[in-house]
């Protein structure tokens, strides 16, 4: 890929919402292996990245509070992009084909493609869920307070958000991987023309006749 | 706590076999409530032994004293007063660890060696391995395990394994007065229940049992009660326990089924990016110009 010259580039995300991004991110990695040591002994070595077992139940849950509060950000900013449409049924119908690189005659995609979407919704379904049923299951403030069955539910429960969240984010960063020029409109907020061309059409004519702020 | 030992059936959260070269005879607590006199020598005796003291509380008008297992408390006498044939039954039944054959405790515990059984059967915590995450408390089916507010970590009934491995029988049986604790192999004391129960249907109680629940694979204490087909008379102890079915399905089939979708899950990454391979803008859609 040649330098381009910085009118070729386009801005798709600002400084706060790459902060808040990287927040939630951040959060979500220690949570992720955190959470994953107390889940199945053959992680348990992951308790050594926290100071030991005992620090790592301690400081999860405090953690993901902020998470949680991290992640509230992204989604105040993002839920109106991420509305699902018919085309993004459409989108998803053809995914054999995306998985392939065989983008001709795909749907139009505006700022997110189908699954983007999914994924947004994939974390407005699990992020609250897994701070609820954390909250049931916190020792040794606030379990004790709850009826045993309900808080036997709520460890089941957050140990399938949390599968299903840390699925879901394998994808999301794999794919950031697969679709080159991604990673750069996180880090340093911009993509090429040519990029938002290919992947975000719908977004980057509306971004090319002005219409609207990236 | 971390002493050598050759004989443990069970370790938490451990996937490859504990040492277990040595295997000691099953034991078990027979608690024979119909015997209790309420005398709560039981209770002095253990907290003697394990040097520990409940503090000083206060009297809720019953003579049950602490009101809860506590974690300086590990066993209780629990007293419930039932109304049965138009006469007042007083049954009192000493409350602890039932040290399950199949224990909720050590199948929740996500920390290594925190949980231990020994093949004689005994259930035991080692503090020094508990991270104070309280899975136990919701693995078991008895309502046991108390966390202490002092140091986070959970306690219960050792079922004194420190005086039973050295032949010697727990401190409650020998506290006693009325021999309605015995202790012994697991087999003798089914014997035993069984000559009692026998005593208790010539006297008229027909449905004197033993409780020796078979959801939890028994128990290494076990229960004489008069009233068998009854137990949740004797201030709720369950009648059929069992490790509840949402604990298993979290620590049973969801444990292995989601790490290794996971891990399946970054490899399908992995091997596609080496199959298919990335997704790259063309160097002509760079050049062009909108």
């Amino acid at each position: 890929m040649k330098t381009e010259s910085p009118p070729s580039l386009i801005r798709r995300y600002t400084a706060d919402e790459r902060f808040n991004h990287w927040l939630t991110a951040i959060t979500f990695l220690l949570l992720a292996f955190s959470g994953l040591a107390l889940f199945h002994p053959s992680l348990f070595w992951f308790t050594q990245f926290f100071g030991g077992p005992v620090w790592t139940r301690i400081l999860h849950p405090y953690i993901g509070v902020a998470m949680f509060l991290s992640f509230a950000g992204l989604a105040l900013k993002f839920w109106h992009h991420n509305l699902i449409g018919r085309s993004d049924v459409e989108w998803l119908k053809r995914i054999r084909d995306v998985v392939r690189n065989r983008e001709e005659g795909l749907p139009e995609v505006d700022r997110y493609n189908a699954g983007q979407k999914l994924l947004f919704w994939t974390m407005i379904a699990t992020i609250p869920t897994l701070l609820v049923t954390g909250i049931l299951i916190w020792r040794p403030w606030f379990a004790g307070y709850f009826p045993i069955d309900l808080v036997r539910i709520a460890a089941l429960l957050h140990a399938i958000c949390a599968f299903v969240m840390i699925s879901g984010i394998i994808v999301h960063i794999y794919a950031a991987i697969w679709i080159r020029g991604t990673v750069g409109a996180m880090v340093r907020g911009t993509v090429t023309r040519a990029w938002a061309r290919k992947h975000h059409p719908g977004w980057y004519k509306r971004i090319a006749r002005g219409g609207e702020k990236p | 706590m971390s002493l050598q030992s050759l004989d443990i059936t069970r370790r938490s959260a451990t996937t490859t076999p504990p040492p277990q070269q040595r295997q000691q005879k099953e034991v078990a607590k027979l608690i024979d409530v119909t015997k209790c006199i309420g005398c709560k020598a039981c209770q002095s005796a253990c907290q003697e032994w394990n040097d520990l003291r409940e503090e000083v509380g206060i009297n809720e008008g019953s003579y049950q004293n602490p009101h809860d297992l506590t974690a300086n408390s590990w066993t209780l006498m629990r007293f419930a007063e039932t109304d049965r044939n138009g006469r007042l039954e007083w049954l009192i039944r000493k409350d602890g660890c039932m040290h399950c054959a199949d224990p909720g405790c050590l199948k929740a515990c996500p920390s290594p060696g925190a949980i231990i059984q020994y093949s004689n059967g005994i259930v035991d915590f080692q503090e020094e391995h508990c991270i104070g995450c309280g899975y136990c408390i919701a693995g078991c089916p008895f309502d046991i395990p108390r966390l202490s507010r002092k140091d986070g970590k959970v306690y219960k009934c050792t079922l004194c394994s420190d005086r039973v491995s050295v032949g010697l029988e727990p401190a409650c049986i020998k506290a006693c007065p009325t021999q309605a604790l015995v202790f012994g192999s697991k087999e003798d004391m089914i014997d035993h229940a069984q000559d009692r129960i026998a005593d208790l249907k010539e006297r008229g109680f027909d449905q004197a049992g033993l409780y020796d629940p078979a959801g939890v694979g028994g128990t290494h204490v076990m229960y004489v009660l008069h009233h068998a087909d009854q137990p949740q008379l004797y201030n709720d102890l369950p009648k059929d326990p069992v490790i509840s079915p949402t604990v298993g399905l979290w620590k049973g089939i969801l444990k292995p089924l989601a790490t290794a979708a996971m891990l399946f899950t970054a490899l399908a990454g992995f091997f596609h990016y080496v199959t298919i391979g990335p997704n790259e803008v063309e160097e002509d859609e760079e050049e062009h110009r909108a």
